[in-house]
């Protein structure tokens, strides 16, 4: 039972890291144009 | 305020709140919550137009903020000394602000047009006097509680990214929470056979909540924000049953939590959140793009001219602020900015993109030009007869607007079914809790558990998922084919077509002339060294199609008639001094030189290399198809020839257009418009569905549904294709998610739905979902041809 009292925060340690990750990349703009990259493929060179 | 007044506040504010914007009010005897808001009540009043406040129904005002833009600058003024401004109103959510401002403004003598658009949110102003009073009526609309911005197509774009935004931070915080309370809950499920001790559940079920609730209440706001709103209106919605149950279930849980029973329902409630945060977001990206098309139309005009002044200077002045009158310089190359009529100088312009016309006009003195044309040779004197809001091409902006309104109307058949849905989960949940309390004889908090589990099971997953699902699938395969979907609605609309109707140039045909035939070489390779002189695009053709042709050195360009070189002449029958046959349809260049025989090069705007193989698959599904061109007839009755297309009409206005559609929706046809041109741009916001190709104006392809790439047609009959089979797979998926809720709802009634039955029936009913989606992108593609 002990181990839980260690595992069950560095389980959520770990969570929350990869959301702080995730929040940063979504405020440093890094989401705002996911259809842009799509699209681009269809803007033609000519 | 002192201290005092701050903790007796709450005591007496119970019934306390600001006459203007309805927030709480600080103080014994207080109006109003800030002097914005008194000065807001006394401008309304004071114009007696206190109704406004009953009009407003159950939103609120809001409260006014200081105005900090300078929009003088954004103010134009036109002839006869008015001025015109069009702003961005935020705050605008009601046809009551509508009213308010209208009428607010329409007080003043000075203002000619006060015009609010609630589905654009736009302002158009227009009074007599000078630009710098342009603060004046926006500061009386902001000291109203509304936030104003310039009106151009970012500040838009600004906002929706706001909220894809928020969303996906919820979507974050759902799916971290989720993840980590299902951990702790399947160690709770497994401990169920009594391996795991009551403190350590209890203990576990405090670590649920400890992470889920503060989840919820973050990631919870989008639904909450939409029920509460549906509720004020006295409406429901889908988002109504799924706050309820999401709240209901954290309090159950918390208070079995604290009880120290069995069954805390903490991951439904968070899991629940996280798969309809993800069929929330998929919408929402599938939306995105769709609003823009009248910005973009309106950008075409946000462009410089070169003004010829009295004194013979020239002066560079925005479009938007020539007069009739004003005398332009359209140099070689550039896009005219103002309808009006050649005074000075020879030269070809090509109006694909206003008349759909693939040959370039020749103009002379005299000769009318309109807004959107492209002067192709020698420079032009332009006398203006009509610029701003009168072009022509506003007047293709007005059209536009006017058939995206008619659209808006569309409901999808998710939304169609949610509404259905929505009051069905109430009534189920609320006789289970009834029944098992009265009938049943359980105590409150049991038959509250039991309607929460209802509550649980019944919420949409499924149904969330089963269209942004699809949409996606196909859209991915759509766009590994080229074809872009523009509009979230585009497939289901797509789906119910039942008539075709294409422009000529540019759609059925590729848009650049083609030498057809196979004249003399000797001729071809004399005639392509002149041609090479020249940017018209049949000479560019005939060069392509000499190959290599080194440019005679002495060629002289005769703007609208032709080029020459010593004695030798290319260009229109008349410049080679020839008598001219009929039209048959084909563009035509002549070549004379001393000793020959003239030559005639005749050119037609090739077809898409499988225009009429499409034409015939789309006939197959059952589409009837028809041409409707604004090119002259000969030409148009070649290429519907061709292409196998029986029903056709030459010489078509773009108004024309979208009159025959409007004729057509009329007679129960379902129309899919495909077209390229600018002139076609009302037509495709008109029609039932719209393809455009990607070669088109970037204005005509914000006005489509679908935007296609490459040469060949096939991709359209592949979206036809393709919409039919996803609106087959959304109507399984809203059955399965049906069957699904039926089958699970008598037990959850029953009472047999603990907190692990109902998270595999949710995730094994979304799986279900999700898969029978995907099978649309394995299936091989069916025959296209």
């Amino acid at each position: 039972m002990d181990s839980l009292l260690v595992l069950v925060p560095v389980a959520l340690l770990l969570g929350l890291i990869a959301l702080a990750a995730f929040l940063w990349a979504l405020r440093n703009g890094q989401y705002d144009d996911p259809e842009g990259a799509a699209g681009r493929i269809l803007f033609d060179d000519d | 305020m002192t201290d005092v007044a701050l903790f007796a506040a709450p005591a007496v504010t119970a019934a306390r709140t600001c006459a203007h914007c309805g927030d709480v009010v600080r103080g014994a005897d207080a109006l109003f919550c800030c002097a914005g808001c008194a000065s807001a009540h006394e401008i309304i009043g004071g114009a007696g137009l206190d109704s406004f406040y009953r009009r407003l129904e159950d939103k609120r005002a809001h409260r006014p903020l200081p105005l900090d833009a300078d929009f003088t600058d954004h103010a134009r003024a036109t002839a006869s000394g008015e001025a015109e401004l069009d702003l961005l109103v935020d705050g605008l959510d009601c046809a009551a602000c509508v009213w308010l401002i209208e009428t607010l403004l329409a007080r003043d003598p000075a203002i000619q047009k006060a015009r609010v658009q609630l589905s654009t949110r736009r302002l158009s102003l227009r009074w007599r006097g000078p630009v710098s009073a342009a603060n004046g009526y926006a500061g009386l609309v902001a000291a109203l509680g509304f936030r104003l911005a310039p009106f151009d197509a970012s500040c838009l774009a600004a906002a929706d990214d706001e909220q894809a935004r928020e969303l996906l931070r919820c979507l974050a915080v759902a799916g971290f929470a989720a993840a980590n309370v299902m951990l702790l809950s399947v160690s709770v499920w497994s401990g169920h056979d009594g391996s795991m001790g009551e403190a350590t559940r209890t203990l576990f079920h405090f670590l649920s909540a400890a992470i889920a609730l503060p989840a919820i209440a973050y990631a919870g706001r989008p639904f909450f924000r939409s029920a509460i709103g549906a509720l004020r209106n006295g409406r429901t919605n889908m988002d109504v049953p799924i706050s309820i149950g999401v709240v209901l279930a954290s309090i159950v849980s918390l208070h079995e939590t604290f009880a120290g029973q069995q069954h805390a329902y903490f991951d439904s409630a968070i899991t629940l959140l996280f798969f309809l945060l993800i069929g929330r977001y998929l919408d929402r990206r599938a939306r995105g793009r769709a609003r823009q098309a009248v910005q973009s139309l309106l950008a075409l005009a946000s462009r410089n001219a070169t003004v010829i002044g009295a004194d013979g200077g020239t002066e560079q002045r925005r479009v938007d602020r020539l007069q009739p009158g004003d005398l332009l310089l359209v140099a070689a190359g550039e896009r005219l900015g103002a309808d009006g009529v050649v005074s000075d100088g020879r030269s070809s312009m090509d109006a694909a993109l206003v008349s759909g016309e693939s040959v370039p006009q020749s103009v002379a003195p005299g000769s009318r030009v309109f807004a959107g044309m492209v002067n192709l040779g020698a420079p032009l004197r332009v006398r203006v007869s009509a610029a701003g809001e009168h072009t022509l091409l506003s007047e293709i902006v007005r059209l536009v607007e006017a058939a995206e309104r008619g659209r808006s109307r569309f409901v999808a058949l998710a939304d169609r079914v949610a509404r259905a849905y929505a009051p069905v989960v109430h009534v189920t949940a609320l006789l289970t809790f009834l029944g098992w309390l009265l009938i049943g004889g359980l105590a409150w908090d049991r038959s509250l558990l039991i309607a929460t589990a209802v509550l649980i099971i019944t919420c949409p997953c499924a149904l969330a998922l089963a269209v942004p699902v699809v949409q996606v699938v196909a859209s991915t395969r759509l766009l590994k084919r080229g074809v872009l979907l523009l509009s979230p609605t585009a497939l289901e609309r797509l789906a119910q077509v039942d008539h075709v109707v294409l422009d000529k140039t540019g759609t059925l045909t590729l848009g650049r002339p083609e030498l057809v035939g196979t004249p003399d070489a000797a001729a071809l390779a004399a005639a392509a060294r002149l041609a090479s002189a020249s940017r018209h695009p049949l000479a560019q053709a005939l060069v392509r199609a000499a190959g290599d042709a080194a440019p005679e050195t002495d060629v002289v360009e005769h703007p609208g008639q032709g080029l020459s070189a010593g004695a030798a002449r290319l260009g229109s029958a008349a410049f080679c001094g020839i008598d001219a046959a009929g039209d048959d349809g084909l563009s035509e260049l002549w070549f004379s030189r001393p000793g020959h025989a003239p030559v005639r090069f005749a050119f037609a705007d090739r077809l898409r290399p499988d225009a009429a193989q499409a034409v015939a698959a789309l006939r197959r599904r059952g589409l009837a198809v028809e041409l409707l061109s604004g090119d002259r007839p000969a030409a148009v009755a070649r290429a519907a020839e061709a292409a196998g297309i029986d029903q056709w009409r030459a010489g078509v206005s773009p108004a024309d257009k979208a009159a025959r559609l409007a004729t057509l929706a009329a007679e129960g046809r379902r129309v899919l418009m495909l077209g390229d041109g600018l002139n076609d741009a009302p037509a495709l916001a008109a029609a039932h569905a719209s393809i455009s190709p990607a070669t088109a104006a970037e204005a005509t392809q914000n006005a489509a549904d679908a935007v296609f790439q490459g040469d060949a047609l096939a991709p359209v009959v592949e979206t036809v294709e393709v919409a039919r089979r996803s609106d087959r797979l959304v109507r399984q998926n809203l059955a399965i998610a049906l069957v699904y809720n039926l089958s699970a709802v008598p037990l959850a009634i029953l009472g047999e739905v603990t907190p692990l039955v109902a998270a595999v029936a949710m995730s094994t009913s979304s799986l279900l979902v999700i898969g029978n989606a995907l099978r649309l992108g394995i299936a091989p593609a069916k025959e296209n041809r």
